[in-house]
């Protein structure tokens, strides 16, 4: 049964260098896939399913999209308002006359993107201050430890809404502003794993041969501390992506995330179908709407699936009834490479 | 021992009421440091343009910006100790008076999600816990996941399509009343449901829930997800132990094992949890708030946003900040009475 987490042993291992480096990646990534079992790996490919195609609708929006996010018009003439779902436009038209189906296809490029950057900014600042508080300890650890925490307890949502708010002074309000009012609400907890772990791993006895060997304070971070840490990372970043697209919603809902002439973003088009709704009119809000639940709900599987697949401590009661299947296959993937 | 454990207790309590002080210091910190990040200063961000540059200044003299930094912000820390959170910019108004008069329309709408939250999540919860891993069990966890996946206003958006005018046109969408009903209804407390039983106004009363109706359920979806996941995992994890096993061996009833053995073992780290989700259901109530055109702190708060106005801003996340340290204070104090086990 342990032999399915660690990576293939002996003379596989002095195989695989250089050139080979690229397959271990791959084999890295669909490790969860091939480990899971029933439910977890049902959350897995439903997840990676609905996440992917977002992300396809993200890359491919320009030739996707019937129409611009801001075309009201074509060679035919304006588009009508409020034309409900048909021939011309199959999601409908907005208020505004522009077309439904282009906004959605429009916004998975705008929550992709801004999710994206607001992860890769919070995770580096979050690692980083995490490292320093736990290796440097003293003041710097008190002092971070409690701006975190305090930063922590506030709603996430009104973090975000003031980050942009005070950012839309400075720059106005686009993706970069977005997505930095997000990244502000997720620091904390990349912060908290990644100091609770280099605590941890701190006084263990390879940093302290490390130490006594002559590393200096950067190397030890990033040689020894950082590859301690990163395992936790992917679980806690595809729960925060998902969480992190409510954010955004949320902020376009109350008019703080990105301007509608910038970019298409469903929470703009929910707060602009609010209104639409009390005369009936449904298909402004239910296709924003159902675009978010389904990335969210792709990220939120995807997220769980890995839980139960990486944690150890649910993993070792799923894994034991299919005892047998795993111990078979690293020597039939031995036999295939020799 | 008795002795000692409530020596402990009052050792914790102490504790942790001396803990809330810098706890509050480090976020009314936090709040005038983002707030003043800004370049410029509040009145000119918000009338700038608008009136002539020596009316500015004067303005400007008046709520104090032109003193440094460090006066400010004692001016701030003080101004919060006796409940003093400033003047509004746009329209002179205080804001303990948004808290007084927007206030109980807040309290109204979180308290009555609680309850939603609370009804659905936690018999949910301990349903899906006895029957883990069956097939309700894992259609109960994907109506977890959901509620977790849409948005508020998204579901009060389909809310108001279903029961609004134009679908079952049974359930009112916006407002806490009707707005002659509202009008009539003296203000006392400014909690209209209260305000309607102090003055006997069944009908008024009867108005104000059902325009309660559907917010509260946006609102108390989102967490009741959540208390289904907390309220399961628990009640599997109770259900693994020991002394469940023994109370069955024993020949208790299985009924009984769960609910008098496992369920209030269950309930211990759940009443944890439910400090934690204060900020949420904050968040969520901004959103509600937004959605059903409900006269709350939240919408306030867009109100005051949209029109630039820092120090109303300002005064408003300080009051959601102080709720939501107060909160997990409360909750950590009911903890430590239920729980013998938390101490210091």
């Amino acid at each position: 049964m342990a032999t399915v987490a660690t990576p293939v042993p002996g003379p596989d291992t002095e195989r695989t260098g250089g050139g080979r480096r690229w397959r271990r990646v791959l084999r890295g990534i669909a490790r969860p896939y091939r480990d899971s079992h029933g439910v977890a790996r049902f959350m897995l490919v439903t997840g990676t399913v609905l996440v992917t195609i977002m992300v396809l609708l993200a890359i491919f929006a320009p030739w996707l999209a019937p129409y611009g996010f801001n075309q009201v018009a074509n060679d035919a003439g304006r588009f009508g308002q409020h034309v409900p779902p048909g021939a011309g436009h199959p999601f409908g038209t907005t208020v505004q006359g522009l077309d439904v189906l282009s906004r959605v296809i429009w916004g998975a490029r705008t929550a992709v993107t801004v999710v994206l950057l607001a992860l890769l900014f919070s995770l580096f600042i979050g690692v980083v201050l995490g490292l320093l508080a736990g290796f440097v300890g003293r003041w710097l650890d008190r002092v971070l430890v409690m701006v975190m925490d305090a930063l922590y307890a506030l709603p996430a949502l009104l973090l975000a809404i003031v980050v942009a708010f005070l950012l839309s002074e400075f720059v106005g309000g686009g993706v970069a502003t977005a997505a930095l009012a997000i990244t502000a609400v997720y620091i904390p907890q990349y912060f908290r794993v990644v100091r609770a772990a280099t605590v941890s791993a701190k006084e263990a006895t390879y940093v302290e041969a490390a130490r006594a060997m002559g590393a200096g304070p950067v190397t030890i971070m990033g040689k020894y501390l950082l590859g301690n840490v990163v395992h936790s990372v992917p679980v806690i970043a595809t729960l925060n992506a998902a969480d992190a697209i409510l954010t955004l919603a949320g902020l376009g809902f109350l008019g703080y995330g990105i301007q509608p002439t910038e970019a298409a973003e469903w929470g703009y088009d929910l707060q602009r179908a609010v209104s639409d709704a009390g005369a009936g009119i449904w298909w402004t809000g239910m296709f924003p709407g159902l675009a978010i639940v389904l990335l969210v709900l792709g990220l939120t599987l995807v997220g769980e699936g890995l839980n139960e697949t990486m944690n150890p401590s649910l993993r070792v009661r799923r894994l034991l009834p299919v005892l047998m299947p795993p111990l078979e296959r690293p020597s039939q993937e031995q036999g295939e490479a020799r | 021992m008795s002795t000692r454990t409530s020596g402990s207790l009052r050792t914790y309590l102490v504790t942790r009421l001396l803990l809330f002080i810098p706890n509050v210091l480090v976020i009314l910190t936090i709040v005038f440091v983002l707030m003043r990040v800004a370049p410029g200063d509040p009145i000119t961000v918000a009338r700038g343009g608008q009136l002539p540059p020596d009316q500015i200044a004067e303005l400007r003299a008046a709520a104090g910006y032109d003193r440094s930094l460090l006066q400010q912000y004692w001016d701030y820390i003080t101004g919060v100790l006796r409940f003093d959170f400033g003047e509004t910019i746009i329209d002179s108004r205080e804001i303990t008076d948004i808290l007084l008069s927007n206030g109980g329309a807040t309290l109204t709408l979180t308290f009555a999600a609680l309850l939603v939250a609370l009804a659905v999540g936690v018999p949910v919860g301990l349903w899906a816990g006895r029957r883990r891993d069956s097939g309700t069990d894992a259609v109960l966890r994907v109506f977890a996941i959901l509620t977790y996946a849409a948005p508020v206003f998204f579901v009060g958006l389909l809310f108001q399509l279903a029961f609004g005018v134009n679908g079952l046109g049974i359930l009112p969408m916006s407002n806490q009343a009707d707005p002659r009903v509202y009008a009539q209804t003296p203000k006392v407390t400014n909690v209209f449901l209260l305000d309607a039983l102090l003055a006997g106004d069944l009908d008024a009363f009867w108005n104000g829930i059902e325009h309660l109706i559907l917010p509260a359920l946006t609102l108390g979806l989102l967490l009741s997800g959540i208390f289904m996941r907390i309220v399961r995992v628990n009640v599997v994890q109770t259900l693994k132990d020991d002394y469940v096993e023994a109370a069955r061996a024993r020949g208790v009833r299985e009924r009984r094992v769960v609910i008098q053995h496992a369920f209030r073992n269950a309930m211990v780290p759940f009443v944890t949890v439910l400090g934690l989700q204060v900020a949420l259901l904050l968040g969520g109530a901004i959103l509600t708030e937004q959605t059903f055109n409900w006269p709350g702190i939240g919408s306030q708060l867009v109100r005051y946003l949209t029109s630039r106005d820092y120090v109303a801003v300002q005064g408003i996340i300080t009051i959601f900040a102080l709720a939501v340290v107060t909160a997990s204070l409360l909750i950590d104090i009911i903890n430590a009475i239920i729980d013998p086990r938390v101490r210091y």
